[in-house]
């Protein structure tokens, strides 16, 4: 055997410095493997195929609304509150800015045509994400003044955690919610139709 | 030492008479055991010879209790996974098919709800005795952290079982938690859609907690619970008196004031699971539901996506930690302060600077402190099951601070404390 071998240190003899580059690199490569491997086992929890595929826009008509009126449709498992405002509601959103933390929705999620003090393209037809920028909970609609209490101009109330919108979906101070309500992207497909979760720029993302 | 020794299971009888045959093949048995397998070795180490302090009193029951609840929800989980089935569409009928169609249905589902309840309860009583004994002092400090991680496990099983019944409030509990992690900046809205697999939560959701609540979580807290033992019975149990019965050793080394936990603990233990499963079983049969704190009355319609029920209160044991969180009027600030709530008690064993461990010899600080903070937990554990009003933000304000206060004063009045001196030896 020995013969055989051109290293002439017996089996008996170690060299650490060898054995430990030996155990870092393969710990090293080992452990770089074992994410890798890992990879999959992370992915495999993001949105499946079918279930982005389920998040189609929806097409909803606006004439059926009566003025005053809420109704809520579903997209993409969200519900999306589409609200027809009367004009005193309309009025009631220049007068209440300076209880609001986002009132120019500089912080808020809307697309750029809904960044405005009705957040919505037609000022009596307010589309909205009826999620609670808190936790996630459906804010109640409370469309009366007074609901709430004396000076409730009327807008939403999440029951989970209390925190208050306006009439455009717009947070108020004192409140656990950071945001404004999220305005979904959507278009007008005529006078009365819309069609939410896709606009002139393209499928929401 | 009067016992002990004698008290040997597996020893050779030392009766006059030949031994019985039956007692021979046993003997042969066991010893052909444990030639391949440490089983005398371990029931001893653990059991038979396992020295406890002799001083024990009621709050030492509550491990015992936790284990036996441990067992009670893997055997009525099990049975309940044979008819339940994880999807949107099924899930809630299949609930009602166990309780209403399935022979003893009904009492598997209330022991295995019930028995959540009663976790908690246990553990809640379990983790008090450690405050009042100073359980979590060096040389245990491991054996606190290992029960916090149980503990966590025990949260997180709950939280992932409360979704399966796919009810109104297992949805929008499950959406009101999940949210939680969309605070964290950058990748907060990511993180959510890779939590729930889909845009909302949805029978995706449903079917992965079903996976962490029947396997995952389930071996993490098994291996857990058997490092909390091991970890336990290496340093030696502490009592009531908070001394060590270690320092005080006979001439075999077995502690002075120490008794092998079998049989005197197993008898004891026996005779309080007696008194437990009375309670239990008075609770699982006449009132499961606990007048909706352990099952809550909106859990009973289907789980609505676009219906937010009027009011949201999370099941009892997590009202402290839910009042901490909406307390605050800020939304990361309410979830920091919410996981720092539960993540202070780890640090409880660096916390604590008083010399003496236990609540026998510590001084009116400790104990004015110890007693505000359980009229805070109280409290917050109540505000968190109530509509929000700006009183009651107050008042979980005030009790948040109360709640935060015991722990972050403590190596401060645990210092300046008057201690009362300590015996040798367990009085």
């Amino acid at each position: 055997m020995e013969s055989l071998g051109k290293c002439e240190m017996s089996a008996d003899d170690i060299d650490p410095t060898r054995r430990r580059f030996l155990t870092a690199t393969t710990a090293v490569i080992g452990g770089l493997g074992a994410l890798c491997a890992a990879f999959p086992f992370a992915a495999s929890w993001m949105p499946s195929d079918r279930a982005k595929a389920m998040g189609a826009p929806v097409e909803v008509d606006l004439s059926k609304i009566e003025v005053g009126q809420k109704v809520t449709v579903a997209w993409r498992g969200q519900p999306i509150f589409v609200v027809h405002r009367s004009h005193e509601s309309v009025e009631t959103l220049s007068g209440d800015e300076g209880f609001l933390r986002d009132p120019l929705s500089l912080e808020s999620v809307q697309p750029l045509y809904t960044k405005n003090r009705f957040r919505s393209i037609k000022e009596q037809y307010l589309i909205l994400v009826g999620i609670c920028t808190h936790l996630g909970c459906v804010p109640l609609f409370k469309p009366t003044a007074g609901e709430l209490d004396a000076s409730w101009p009327g807008g939403f109330f999440c029951p989970c955690h209390g925190s208050k919108y306006d009439m455009a979906g717009r947070v108020y101070q004192g409140v656990p919610a950071p945001l404004n309500l999220p305005v979904p992207p959507y278009r007008y497909l005529s006078d009365t139709v819309v069609l939410i979760g896709e606009d002139s720029v393209g499928a929401a993302a | 030492m009067k016992y002990g020794l004698e008290d040997n299971s597996s020893q050779q009888p030392t009766g006059q008479e030949s031994p019985s045959r039956l007692t021979v093949y046993s003997e042969a048995a066991l010893n052909w055991v444990n030639e391949r397998f440490p089983l005398t070795e371990m029931w001893d180490l653990h059991i038979a010879k396992y020295y406890a302090p002799k001083n024990f009193n009621i709050w030492y029951i509550f491990g015992s209790l936790a284990l036996l609840i441990l067992v009670n929800q893997l055997i009525t989980g099990i049975w309940l996974t044979m008819n339940y089935q994880p999807s949107a569409e099924a899930a809630f009928n299949s609930v009602e098919y166990i309780m209403r169609d399935v022979p003893y249905g009904w009492l598997l589902r209330y022991l295995h709800s019930t028995g959540a309840s009663f976790f908690f309860i246990v553990v809640y009583l379990h983790m008090f005795r450690g405050l009042l004994y100073g359980s979590y002092r060096k040389p245990r400090e491991l054996v606190w952290l290992l029960g916090m991680m149980i503990f966590l496990c025990l949260m997180a099983e709950a939280f992932f079982g409360y979704l399966l019944p796919w009810g109104n409030m297992s949805f929008w509990g499950a959406q009101v938690i999940i949210s939680v992690f969309g605070v964290i900046p950058l990748v907060g809205d990511f993180l959510l859609e890779w939590l729930r697999g889909d845009y909302t939560i949805s029978g995706v959701t449903l079917n992965r907690f079903f996976a962490l609540h029947v396997i995952a979580v389930p071996m993490m807290f098994v291996g857990l619970v058997v490092f909390h033992i091991l970890a336990l019975h290496e340093v030696g149990s502490n009592n009531p008196d908070g001394v060590e019965i270690k320092e005080k050793l006979n001439k075999e080394g077995i502690p002075l004031d120490g008794i092998p936990f079998h049989p005197y603990y197993t008898v004891k233990d026996l005779m309080w699971v007696a008194v437990f499963l009375i309670i239990f079983s008075a609770v699982v049969f006449f009132a499961p539901d606990m007048g909706g704190y352990f099952l809550e009355a909106a859990n009973f319609e289907p789980a609505d996506p676009l219906k937010t029920p009027e009011h949201i209160a999370p099941v009892w044991y997590m009202t402290p930690y839910y009042a901490i969180l909406r307390a605050i009027p800020d939304k990361l600030g309410g979830v920091i302060a919410m996981f720092s709530s539960i993540a202070v008690f780890f640090f409880l064993p660096w916390l604590d600077r008083s010399p003496v461990k236990s609540i026998r010899y510590k001084g009116p600080l400790f104990k004015i402190a110890l007693a505000l903070f359980v009229v805070c937990f109280l409290s917050l554990g109540y505000l968190g099951t109530q509509l929000p009003t700006p009183l009651s933000n107050l008042m979980a304000r005030l009790a948040s601070i109360g709640y935060f206060a015991f722990f972050i004063l403590m190596p401060l009045y645990t210092r300046w404390d008057k201690t009362k001196p300590l015996p040798e030896r367990i009085s």
